[in-house]
């Protein structure tokens, strides 16, 4: 006879309801709000690991610190149904036109977080090789520091990201500030 | 059994006084060759029956700036795999003027080899199907392992203070 307590999690955290009015049988809120809930909640990452970062990234992941309880679960390896791009790792000057075709294959909205040192400015890799900094090919929302960052880190980059497709406009993919922006990079 | 002098006499009977330098550093056959004489060197050391040095196990170049009108030496080695051993052989010539004779013809393995020695080095092998660049960008137009190009990047403008020695 085991007596052992059964446990099971009763600390499960729900999102909050979006600001709106609410009556009996009915809802009536912002469409910003509720579309931008569903989307940070359920973010496929595309991860674009080429070295040591990349295996941090595998620690977040998996079951420990567990990349799915922010909505994440769904790795995808074809960037066209992706949201987020997770570059991990050096990125060398003959592979960045590769990464720049997997960003232009993502439908928007498209969101880029450069993970580590190298991929945010080359990190030790000062050299003739090596990207320096993957800013200099595609345009990116979040930078975690580290060499390479713990997966802490990761996920405290992975939740900056959720803040930004939470306060993402609806229309802002098409506003001429972005368009100025994606041109800085030659896209479109 | 083939040692390291009985192959020093055989080429010296060959080449006489063709060959310089040598040298054993490791108990390791090493001598120059003149640039117009490498590919005769080569094919005599691969079809003589007693020599048999029939795999090029690496051939690659050093930058001597110090070195004028010989700066660039392309350094071969081979292999005897019957007898299991090793000789390396260098050819020196001007930078202004890197041009070697390709040795594809005799070692398939020469094609990537000289391919990359050209992409780091811009050693121009005479005679090679298809000289282009392998590991680099394409664009590069410089060839990075000559020590006039520094390590680091120079196109970048963001690393310019004295913490990095700009």
């Amino acid at each position: 006879m085991s007596n052992r307590p059964v446990q099971f999690n009763n600390h499960i955290k729900f999102e909050g309801i979006p600001e709106g009015y609410m009556g009996e049988g009915f809802m009536a809120t912002n469409l910003e709000k509720v579309v931008s809930l569903a989307r940070k909640n359920s973010i496929w990452p595309l991860p674009y690991a080429t070295s040591c970062c990349g295996i941090e990234f595998m620690a977040t992941a998996a079951s420990h610190y567990d990349l799915a309880r922010f909505g994440a679960e769904r790795m995808s390896f074809s960037p066209r149904q992706c949201d987020l791009i997770m570059v991990m790792g050096t990125i060398a000057k003959k592979m960045g036109p590769i990464l720049r075709q997997v960003y232009l294959q993502m439908a928007e909205p498209r969101w880029v977080m450069a993970v580590g040192a190298c991929a945010s400015s080359g990190g030790i890799f000062d050299t003739y090789s090596v990207l320096q900094g993957i800013d200099q090919v595609i345009p990116v929302d979040v930078y975690v520091p580290g060499c390479p960052p713990r997966p802490e880190a990761i996920l405290d980059g992975f939740m900056k990201i959720q803040d930004l497709v939470n306060a993402e406009g609806l229309r802002r993919r098409h506003s001429d500030q972005y368009k100025e922006l994606l041109s800085g990079y030659g896209i479109q | 059994m083939l040692n390291n002098d009985i192959i020093k006499q055989k080429l010296i009977e060959k080449f006489s006084d063709q060959l310089t330098d040598w040298d054993e550093p490791y108990d390791m056959l090493t001598f120059t060759v003149p640039a117009s004489l490498n590919l005769k060197l080569l094919q005599f050391l691969y079809d003589d029956t007693e020599l048999n040095f029939q795999f090029l196990t690496d051939l690659q170049a050093v930058h001597y700036p110090d070195k004028k009108g010989a700066e660039l030496a392309v350094v071969y080695h081979l292999h005897n795999l019957v007898d299991n051993l090793r000789i390396r052989f260098k050819v020196f010539v001007d930078i202004e003027n890197p041009n070697v004779f390709s040795a594809t013809a005799l070692y398939r393995s020469a094609n990537h080899m000289e391919r990359e020695t050209y992409d780091f080095y811009g050693v121009n092998f005479i005679g090679h199907p298809n000289l282009i660049r392998i590991l680099n960008v394409e664009e590069m137009d410089y060839f990075p392992m000559r020590k006039e190009f520094p390590l680091e990047d120079q196109s970048r403008i963001d690393k310019d203070d004295e913490m990095f020695g700009r």
